[in-house]
């Protein structure tokens, strides 16, 4: 073993100067403390990349206390407990808790298999009514009024004898927001360990039977052909063809004024408003996507920008035109599916090896429609419906001055969730007293503080783990939804000595590209993806798929061989190399770069800008 | 039986007249596989021929009567025989039916490979393996007669007798076939395993080549580019693409020479990626035609066409398969995730 390197300890970690006040913000529970030394931790860039807002803290927190709970006490993992998070300089740490007495574990055990067991065996029962589950919540989330407080309150509210003024709504609509929320993270871990333990099974067995087998290979068996990560692209491909069908598919060019195309559409007559009507149908759920993961406020869905979807539009419209069928070929996919199915189960030497390769295939089969579509309903419709929300008591509180006079709307999530609370309830105090709030005075240089920290917190980097690197990682959950294995930390402890040309990342799908590099950091900037570009950004999302058919390959910071976009990147056959960790930050824009996406390697051939057509 | 045997004629199942190259290269003809045509000289035509140098003087008898540890007496009777088997005159029905299948195959134009073939499963064993001969490139007709004779030589090598005087094999049952096969003049060749040589596994296929002919690869002078491919998916999943100092090409006068390589055929890879999946393919269907992994030997043509020279059953990693099962089955399926939440065992 080799002792001369190591990871630092929390407490060897300083606040940025200047930004002590920001960091205090955080709820105390977020705090590292001297105890905290103890225990191995690791950043987690896999779901928050970027400095917290302090609002946006209350993801992870939602998301590590239902996901504890469902570890800890529902389902009863015999060798780990929940995830426990800590905060510093805007980064989120978290570190598992390890069952270790074998006595707990036996216990533990005979717990597990009642409940886990339970699941599997009525497993698409209980995911059926998971999504009948998620629509009620969603339902519940979407008729939560707009906040807002009139000058008197409407004369109805006396003649029915309701007894609760406005101000009051405020409240009721923040904590059922809230509430709503920590319910979806509940609803998102119920299956979610169960589905990739059962996927893992199969992966191990995979491993051994087969010790080179790629991920990607494995991941293509299970693939299930669950429509909703699918769909918003599908509903893009259905728009062009209704446009093409419509005859009003003159009007979808690239770098289209939006709003210019919607009014020109309601006023060419019928088929104008035809094609409105079928943009309506599609926004309603389908354009719910989250343009990044949905696990901060500024990732927005279609619906809020509509650029992503347009964007595609006249790409899809000219294949159509030339007489290509663009709509996906499901009923093949799951031929090719079967097929690789039966040819790896063929490879296998005894019966026996066959048998168990049945049993576990049929498992990973049932679970995957779960593992691939629970996402579209928590990540993204509902964390999305959450987020615009709370955007509306942004809105609210700076049309009261809460942020002062230059404040927008997105300014909330620069307040925790209680100090929102709190912020509430001085405009519920206010209005009922008749008085002005305090925010105006108490909030502008708070906000001012969180703003510059954020970005301070930005430029540092920071370590991607803290304490004593333990000899084996044997947390499922971690190992699971964070990839995180005793050989990333060596290679994360090895990473100074690493070739500055080259990026390691996860092989997403094999093929070797090389072309201009296109890193994108907004959707804002889609506009300036050309054909046959290598897209280059920090989150891979299925919501990006629509520009696949632009592209040559693709590149990001963030995601696992299984993440979404790794899985819609196999089905377009485009090459692709996720969770480089800094690709968006090495590759400097123009640069040509090779993507081997069999191996996970991106090499950066010449830094020199290739210049775009403007 | 005849002296001669055109490939398209035999399969595995006449090893024992053509032995096991010639019937392999019979085979993986008749499957379809483009394999660079040729014929066999059989059993037949040596027994015939080792009938008249016997009726001179005795040839098998002196053999079984070798001391195998009297080193001197073997190192005398190898000369003897070897220079009898070279020198002495051949039926002339046996050589005329030879001159004439290589007349066929050649029209006085084409190179030739001439290979023994052994006949038995002990003579491909590795205490064998070295002591076959490979002669490339032979140019006429007269020469690849005399290639021939040196093949059937080969029997009666110090290393062949011993080894057989050790193992008591009769000498009766001792003969050898020869390969003549068209030669290409390879871009670059190779070989290829159809499973991992490194872990067994039998998912990918191993890829090795380098320009030249395939001499270069299998005798180990030059470093061959390697490649990785899921044997199932296509995905390359390795490419090591390695420093080629040199290549072996056809000497003007018949055999073989090293050149030395510089530029791009030295550094860049000498297969593309429709290549590999060309070889991946024709792998896939030897291995399926004879039901198990293979080692197989490739080259790839002036015109791009992807030849087969040789293959062979992958014997290394077959004695380990199916010891024990990667896991058995459960009697609940449920019960194999306790692997995964169950902890360590």
């Amino acid at each position: 073993m080799s002792e001369a390197k190591s990871f630092p300890l929390p407490s060897d970690l300083q606040v940025v100067p200047g930004t002590e006040a920001a960091q205090a913000a955080y709820p105390y529970y977020t705090q590292f403390v001297p105890d905290d030394d103890q225990k191995f931790w690791f950043y987690n860039s896999m779901h928050f990349p970027e400095p917290m807002h302090h609002f946006d803290m209350i993801t992870a927190e939602a998301a590590y206390v239902a996901l504890g709970a469902f570890n800890t006490r529902v389902h009863v993992l015999p060798t780990a407990k929940g995830i426990d998070h800590r905060v510093i300089n805007g980064r989120v740490y978290i570190g598992g808790v390890a069952v270790t007495d074998p006595e707990e574990i036996a216990e533990r055990v005979e717990q597990f298999q009642q409940r886990a067991f339970y699941y599997y065996e009525h497993w698409e029962d209980l995911y059926a009514q998971w999504k009948d589950k998620m629509k009620a919540l969603i339902a519940d989330a979407q008729a939560l009024p707009k906040p807002s407080l009139p000058d008197y309150e409407p004369l109805e509210t006396t003649h029915t004898g309701k007894g609760i003024a406005s101000n009051h709504a405020l409240l009721d609509i923040y904590q059922k927001q809230v509430e709503g929320y920590h319910r979806m993270w509940h609803h998102h871990f119920e299956f979610l360990l169960l589905g990739y333990g059962a996927y893992m099974t199969f992966f191990d067995f995979c491993k051994k039977a087969f010790p080179e087998i790629s991920d990607q290979a494995i991941s293509r068996m299970v693939a299930g052909m669950e429509a909703e990560i699918f769909r918003p692209d599908e509903e893009v491909k259905r728009l062009a063809r209704r446009a093409v069908e419509l005859g009003v598919d003159q009007h979808f060019t690239d770098n289209m004024d939006i709003d210019q195309v919607l009014a020109e559409l309601d006023k060419v007559g019928n088929s104008g408003k035809a094609w409105l009507e079928e943009l309506e149908t599609s926004r309603n759920p389908w354009f719910n996507v989250s343009s990044g993961d949905g696990f901060y406020h500024y990732h927005r869905s279609w619906n809020d920008d509509l650029s992503l979807p347009f964007a595609a539009l006249p790409g899809y419209i000219e294949k159509i035109k030339a007489g290509r069928n663009i709509e996906r070929p499901t009923e093949q996919l799951i031929a090719e599916r079967e097929q690789l199915v039966a040819d790896y189960r063929e490879l296998l030497d005894t019966d026996e090896d066959k048998a168990t390769y049945d049993q576990l295939i049929g498992l990973a089969h049932r679970v995957f429609p779960y593992v691939e579509g629970h996402k579209f309903y928590c990540e993204h419709w509902y964390t999305n419906l959450f987020f615009n929300k709370i955007r509306e008591f942004g809105e609210l509180l700076a049309e009261h001055g809460f942020f002062g006079p230059q404040g927008r709307e997105d300014d909330v999530f620069h307040l925790n969730q209680y100090e929102l609370e709190s912020a509430i309830i001085d405009l519920m105090l206010a209005w009922g007293i008749g008085s002005e709030p305090r925010g105006p005075a108490h909030w502008p240089a708070i906000i001012a503080q969180r703003k510059a920290a954020i970005e301070e917190w930005g430029k540092h980097s920071t370590s991607p783990a803290l304490g004593a690197v333990p000899d084996v990682i044997d947390d499922p959950a971690i190992v699971m939804l964070w990839g995180i294995t005793r050989e990333n930390l060596d290679t994360w402890l090895d990473d100074g000595a690493e070739n500055d040309k080259e990026l390691k990342g996860f092989a997403a799908c094999s093929g070797v590209v090389e072309g201009t590099a296109r890193v994108i950091k907004s959707v804002a900037e889609i506009g300036r993806i050309q054909q046959g570009d290598i897209l280059v950004c920090q989150v891979t999302n299925p919501t990006w798929s629509p520009l696949f058919q632009k592209i040559s390959a693709a590149v990001s910071d963030i995601g696992g061989s299984m993440s979404h976009m790794a899985i819609v990147a196999r089905e377009y056959g485009l090459p692709a190399v996720v969770g480089t960790g800094k690709a968006t930050q090495t590759i400097k824009d123009g640069a040509r770069i090779r993507v081997d996406g069999g191996r996970g390697v991106v090499t950066i051939l010449d830094d020199e800008r290739v210049l775009e057509d403007a | 039986m005849d002296a001669v045997a055109w490939f398209k004629d035999v399969g595995i199942s006449d090893r024992p007249t053509v032995g096991g190259k010639g019937g392999s290269l019979g085979e993986l003809t008749r499957a379809g596989i483009a394999v660079p045509p040729g014929f066999v000289v059989t059993t037949s035509a040596f027994e015939r021929f080792l009938e008249v140098i016997e009726a001179r003087a005795p040839v098998r008898s002196k053999v079984e009567a070798l001391d195998p540890h009297d080193l001197g007496a073997a190192t005398k009777l190898s000369e003897e025989l070897r220079w009898r088997v070279i020198e002495e005159p051949m039926p002339a029905d046996v050589e005329q039916a030879i001159l004439a299948a290589h007349a066929r195959l050649t029209e006085d134009e084409t190179p030739v490979a001439v290979r023994s073939s052994a006949t038995t499963e002990d003579a491909e064993d590795a205490s064998f393996a070295g002591l076959q001969d490979t002669f490339l490139w032979v140019l006429t007709g007269a020469d690849m007669v005399a290639r021939v004779r040196e093949c059937w030589g080969s029997l009666y090598s110090v290393e062949s007798m011993t080894y057989r005087r050790k193992q008591n094999f009769p000498e009766d049952g001792v003969a050898m076939a020869v390969v003549i096969q068209a030669m290409v003049d390879a871009r670059c060749a190779g070989v290829m395993f159809t499973r991992s040589p490194i872990t067994g596994d039998k998912s990918v296929i191993t890829i090795e080549g380098a320009p030249g002919l395939g001499s270069a690869v299998v005798s180990g002078e030059v470093t061959p580019d390697r490649w990785v491919l899921g044997k199932i998916t296509g995905e390359i999943s390795v490419r090591d693409i390695s420093d080629k100092h040199a290549k072996q090409v056809p000497a003007e006068g018949g055999g073989i020479k090293e050149v030395e390589l510089e530029g791009d055929e030295r550094t860049q890879p000498c297969l593309s990626d429709d290549e590999l999946q060309a070889l991946r393919e024709v792998g896939r269907q030897i291995e399926r035609h004879y039901g198990k992994p293979q080692d197989i030997e490739w080259a790839i043509d002036k015109a791009g066409q992807v030849l087969l020279l040789q293959s062979r059953p992958e014997t290394v990693w077959a004695t380990k398969d199916a010891l024990a099962p990667v896991k058995p089955p459960e009697d609940n399926p449920l019960k194999h995730v306790m692997s995964i939440f169950g902890g360590r065992k």
